[in-house]
């Protein structure tokens, strides 16, 4: 029996097939994903309740006139997304010699065991790794007693106490392996000959590699620009941890609208906000690399 | 190859700095003393044996041994869904339907669990350990995709082309054929998504209600100076027990590529 409608011929496509074998993930994501960011969208736009109605259903833009007036949310939100530039800057810079390093010094068979070891910190408690720093840069924490024992300083150090530096050497150090490995990646694709070519033409090794080998890693240089830059703008744990409560992060503050002051509407519109900000300064920072994008073949 | 040697120190000192918190945990975990700090005092093992006596340690333990045991076979699953999926065809919305399901790799986790707490209060529901499997299946589901997508890519087809053309169904060549060589691959992605979700901290403190995980257990005593080298103690065993799984899990990882024989490009990412 032989059907002829659109839909027959749909049902015996690949299209189907994929999209059939495909659902329940995707399903499963718009449920618990898709739907409850959502959710939070709608609530940026509805007026806050009492204790028992939780949620007014008036349309309003109150909450992203207070997001981005009131001083302490607009101060919170600067800090958050100067944190995470600069954590971002940092661990990228850091990382891209290492990056190099494995992929064009390690021999091909040692490869995997250099990643490896690199990935390893990475799956291991984040808590408890966050922890460790402030045990680590504490006034009487490791580096300081350390150094004091050792007799190489008299007074602990405070430029490494509880404050924003802290917070930035955490994260740094927590998304090392996030951008090690996009770069990497990246790396590895470059053929060699382009190199040897440049040298060919007389080019000197630091031009070689500033005109052939980083515009050709650029992908992975944005690539890992980005897997950093997201996540850290939502760091809840390290500022809690590291700066005691005391230097709240956008994280911080929309835990505390939504579940302290059970302010669903204005927690969702910080959300939807941070969000939108760090979304604006990733295109941008791809736009701007865009050249480097498109070199595919 | 003359600045090799440089670039060479430099990756060393990085690992260095990347194994530096891990490597003082145990150190002071068997330190002789309440405070975390040079000059060290003797060596003890009575942190690990006080262990045994800290409340409600082992219902946390349970909970969190619950929790990542069914939310990496569910993520797995569907992992294993999406990635045949996107390794093997083409279909309409192939890019966003994909872009969605690997979302939560960069989405912040807070917005993640925010949402979704928004959401199951919203519904009235009480939160347990079953609010926790939701959302770390969901964290989970993209490292398992990962992994798995890596293992159907290096698939060949022509072995599945030749099991059709033997005569054998589709779903007895996945089960005989396209199966055990992903195998590996399988074992490594429900080991990854198991050790994520022991560890995770975020989602379980929000979503957990009055059944704390093990990481939730231990945020609520980092509050107590006096409970903190036990907490080192309990953190040393935790590290202990990712590395050997990770290891294990690498170990399939390797195992899996090379079975189909693929090159290995190295990383779970």
């Amino acid at each position: 029996m032989e059907d002829q409608g659109w839909w027959g011929r749909f049902r015996r496509s690949e299209s189907f097939a994929g999209l059939a074998l495909v659902s329940p993930t995707a399903l499963y994501a718009l449920l618990l994903l898709a739907a409850p960011l959502a959710t939070i969208l709608l609530y940026s736009f509805l007026t806050d309740g009492d204790t028992q109605t939780r949620i007014v259903w008036d349309f309003t833009l109150d909450n992203y006139i207070a997001t981005l007036t009131e001083p302490l949310y607009r101060a919170v939100m600067i800090r958050s997304l100067s944190v995470s530039i600069l954590v971002t800057a940092v661990t990228v810079i850091l990382a891209f010699p290492v990056a190099y390093y494995v992929s064009f010094h390690v021999a091909p068979q040692r490869k995997s065991l250099w990643l490896f070891l690199i990935t390893i910190p990475f799956w291991t408690s984040y808590l408890i790794r966050v922890f460790l720093w402030k045990v680590i840069l504490g006034y009487n924490g490791v580096i300081n007693s350390g150094l004091t024992t050792l007799g190489i300083i008299d007074e602990p150090l405070t430029f490494i106490l509880y404050n924003v530096n802290a917070i930035v050497i955490t994260l740094a150090h927590a998304y090392a392996p996030f951008a090690i490995l996009p770069i990497f990646v990246a790396l590895e694709k470059i053929d060699r000959s382009l190199l040897e070519a440049g040298q060919d033409l007389g080019e000197s090794k630091a031009m070689t590699f500033l005109r052939v080998t980083l515009p050709l890693a650029m992908p992975g240089v944005v690539a890992a620009v980005l897997i950093v830059l997201i996540p850290t703008v939502g760091d809840y744990v390290t500022p809690q941890i590291i700066g005691g409560g005391k230097i709240p992060m956008v994280a911080n503050l929309i835990q505390s609208r939504m579940l302290d002051l059970d302010n669903r509407p204005l927690g969702s519109a910080l959300a939807v906000v941070a969000m939108l900000v760090v979304t604006v300064v990733a295109l941008a920072f791809v736009a701007l690399n865009a050249r480097f994008l498109k070199v595919k073949k | 190859m003359t600045d090799g040697r440089g670039l060479r120190l430099y990756a060393i000192l990085y690992l260095v700095f990347l194994y530096a918190p891990i490597l003082l945990l145990p150190v002071f975990a068997l330190n002789d003393a309440t405070i975390v700090a040079f000059p060290l005092s003797g060596f003890t093992t009575k942190w690990f044996g006080q262990l045994a006596q800290l409340p409600t340690l082992f219902d946390a333990l349970r909970n969190s041994l619950i929790i990542a045991v069914s939310s990496s076979i569910l993520a797995t699953t569907l992992g294993l869904f999406a990635a045949r999926a996107s390794s093997r065809y083409d279909f309409a919305g192939k890019g966003p339907i994909m872009g969605l399901i690997m979302l939560p790799l960069v989405l912040p986790e807070i917005i993640v669990a925010m949402s979704l707490l928004m959401v199951l209060l919203g519904m009235g529901l009480n939160l347990a350990v079953w609010s926790v499997i939701l959302g770390h299946t969901l964290i989970c589901m993209p490292f398992a995709i990962a992994i798995l997508s890596a293992a159907f890519q290096s698939l060949d087809r022509s072995l599945e082309e030749a099991a059709y053309d033997l005569g054998e169904s589709r779903w007895s060549t996945f089960r005989l054929i396209t199966l055990p060589l992903v195998m590996p691959g399988i074992v490594s992605a429900l080991l990854i998504s198991f050790t994520i979700s022991m560890d995770e901290f975020i989602i379980a403190f929000f979503l957990a209600g009055a059944e704390p995980t093990l990481p939730v257990y231990i945020y609520s005593q980092l509050r107590f100076p006096k409970q903190i080298p036990s907490i080192l103690a309990l953190g040393t065993i935790l590290v202990a027990v990712s590395v050997v799984l990770l290891t294990i899990a690498e170990y399939f990882r390797r195992r899996g590529i090379a079975k189909v024989g693929g090159k290995d490009t190295g990383g779970f990412l």
